[in-house]
């Protein structure tokens, strides 16, 4: 008798014991290393979000966004936004859907980017190549709207703050899809359907 | 460089992916040409032309450290006795860092993109052994060149939608309890050259964008923890320091279930180039997401679409849909020796070797083939198999002297295979001549010819 209560204390006491390491796992503890950050800390930084969570003030104007391409990005981008050392940055709509093996498809801002926000982000932290970070956002917002003024998304006379810009629809904007990966495979060809060598070096 | 970028003709990629593969086929080439006759490169066949070297070396006692070409990198040149048991080596310095072998030539190679910022270095495949790389050799990709910063200026901000925005010091992040873990890095661009026709000569340029180390940090959970995650939170921005500031955006759940703040790497500090002082480990994803130069960390309730995610590392597929959020890097595999450009010495007893690695898991089973796919046989696996980390294969092989096709195929713990090229294609097509860029994780193909020299083949 003494021993089935024995028994039925030990069951309980491992069942808390359970319980406990349970709630512990789950209330992980912290160890308040750290400081608190800073409203110049946060000032400091930016990123900005596709609905434009994150835009500054200010602005700028397509004519003003010419002259500072010109000073600043054409040695790269070419003086037509056709591409040189840097990326082509307009032009290649129509070329997405694309099933000629020898034909590739012309990736631009134009053609393939889906956010307009996306442009104002990475120019004010990465551009221009030889002095990262170095534009006014007056001068991002002028540059972004010479771009999509270029690539036909916005007209000529176009002033671009934080609400427009984050108004703007671009051309791709519907063309991306989820990962279907991990794929179903269709079966391997039983006999080898290719064989295909490359020259040796010398 | 201002200079050197303005003096680059507009014209230089004008034809984009295509004069870099050519140029990287020239400096493939002149690689291939010097190691022909480098006796330690697994690549060395031409016997003449090292004798020459060496009777010329002899030749000249006294002028012969002038005669040697300069050492390697990562090597110091010392002069070499005739007999090392009959002489005293140099003497072992107070304090040093050391160096390889000056008789060791492997290097990391350069993809010759239009600019040296932008650009990424290939890691030796061909001479590894074992599942480690050497840091010195591990790939890089770097979007602004290498970054310096100095750790005693450099902090972590974590913000955005969380209950108390924090910044860290490095000393502050190394007060938290810390782990390590051995796992592969892959950039999703490994292996672009080769989906419509093989173009790289060898492994370390079909597949060289891939590296282990063990690294050492804070789980990313701990430091969520910290700050305490708000309610509506789904997506984390990591951005580097460097002059790209880059930024790609991490699920929530894949932070709190395996993300590490990286401070170590192969038992000392990340090196400059991995992402010094601090890197962000998002195991078995995308290489592109394991930001270098880790400086901030913001929170919010949908992804940031930065120019990484957006018009760079996703899948355009032949009906002008694109993949985007591809992040798993999947089973993949391929044999280091004998690979492309090698020279087989004859009939006779070799054993095939290789590394296989899943960002989904552990590599279950690897199985290589001899006869272009025919038949399988199981290769044995050396331990420790870990999971998402590269994993060495050897299978012991009798070749007969004929033409042979040797493959590997890698089948991980979820069970997926290793697919063949033709059946990547058949469900993904061939977007133009470099297909769909990312994610090229096939069987790649090695024909072993008749005089057993090795080439980069396909067969599917």
């Amino acid at each position: 008798m003494s021993t089935s209560i024995e028994k039925t204390s030990r069951v309980a006491l491992a069942t808390l014991l359970c319980a406990l390491s349970t709630t512990v796992l789950a209330q992980q503890r912290t160890y308040g290393f750290g400081t608190a950050a800073t409203q110049v800390d946060l000032d400091r930084v930016f990123a900005i979000l596709p609905d434009g969570r994150g835009l500054p003030p200010g602005s700028g104007s397509v004519e003003q966004g010419k002259t500072i391409y010109a000073q600043q990005c054409a040695s790269c981008h070419g003086d037509a936004l056709q591409g040189g050392i840097g990326d082509k940055l307009i032009g290649g709509r129509g070329t997405l859907v694309n099933n000629d093996p020898t034909k590739a498809p012309v990736k631009t801002i134009e053609s393939y980017w889906p956010y307009a926000t996306t442009i104002f982000d990475y120019v004010k932290r990465a551009m221009p190549f030889n002095a990262p970070d170095s534009l006014t956002d007056d001068q991002v917002y002028a540059v972004t709207a010479y771009i999509l003024s270029e690539a036909k998304i916005v007209p000529a006379d176009t002033t671009l703050d934080a609400k427009s810009l984050a108004a703007v629809r671009m051309p791709n904007r519907d063309g991306f899809i989820a990962d279907p990966r991990p794929e179903k495979f269709p079966p391997v060809a039983k006999t080898p359907h290719q064989h295909m060598a490359i020259a040796p070096a010398k | 460089m201002v200079k050197s970028l303005l003096r680059t003709p507009l014209h230089a990629r004008a034809n984009g992916q295509a004069s870099t593969t050519d140029a990287l086929l020239e400096a493939e080439a002149r690689q291939l040409a010097h190691d022909r006759s480098d006796s330690s490169s697994p690549y060395f066949t031409d016997r003449r032309a090292f004798l020459a070297r060496s009777l010329a070396l002899a030749g000249s006692v006294g002028v012969a450290s002038a005669a040697r070409a300069a050492a390697p990198p990562g090597a110091v040149e010392r002069d070499v006795p005739p007999d090392a048991s009959r002489t005293q080596g140099y003497p072992l310095a107070d304090e040093s860092y050391g160096s390889r072998s000056q008789f060791e030539t492997e290097v990391r190679t350069r993809f010759k993109t239009a600019t040296p910022q932008s650009s990424w270095t290939f890691t030796p495949l061909q001479n590894g052994v074992g599942i480690i790389t050497p840091s010195g050799l591990h790939f890089e990709r770097s979007h602004a060149g290498t970054a310096v910063i100095d750790p005693a200026k450099h902090s972590l901000l974590v913000h955005g939608m969380v209950r108390e925005p924090k910044k860290y010091s490095m000393r502050e992040l190394k007060r938290f309890p810390s782990l390590s873990r051995i796992m592969f890095l892959e950039c999703s661009g490994n292996g672009l050259t080769e989906w419509s026709k093989p173009t790289l000569r060898t492994v370390q340029g079909t597949h060289g964008l891939t590296s282990t180390s063990e690294w050492t940090g804070v789980p990313l959970s701990t430091i969520l923890n910290e700050v305490g995650v708000r309610s509506g939170a789904k997506w984390l921005l990591a951005e580097g320091g460097d002059g790209a500031a880059m930024t790609r955006s991490i699920p929530l759940a894949k932070a709190m279930k395996d993300c590490l703040l990286a401070y170590g790497q192969n038992g000392e500090a990340i090196r400059p180039e991995q992402g010094y002082p601090l890197r962000l480990l998002v195991p078995g994803f995308e290489g592109n997401m394991n930001i270098k130069w880790l400086r901030r960390l913001e929170l919010s309730d949908m992804p940031f679409m930065t120019r990484e995610e957006t018009s760079k590392y996703t899948d355009l597929r032949p009906n002008g849909k694109a993949v985007q959020f591809s992040f798993e890097m999947e089973a993949k595999s391929v044999i280091t020796f004998p690979s492309g450009e090698m020279q087989l010495d004859g009939p006779g007893f070799y054993e095939i070797t290789g590394i296989a690695w899943s960002g989904r898991g552990t590599v279950k089973r690897v199985d290589v083939s001899a006869d272009g796919g025919k038949t399988w046989r199981q290769a044995a696996l050396q331990g420790p198999v870990l999971p998402i980390c590269h994993t060495r294969f050897r299978l012991p092989w009798q070749w007969n002297g004929g033409t042979a096709v040797l493959q590997s195929r890698c089948v991980d713990d979820t069970g997926y295979v290793q697919p063949t090229l033709g059946q990547l294609i058949a469900l993904r097509g061939l977007d133009g001549p470099l297909g769909s860029v990312y994610h090229l994780n096939s069987i790649q193909s090695w024909q072993v010819a008749s005089d057993g020299k090795v080439s980069n083949v396909h067969e599917y």
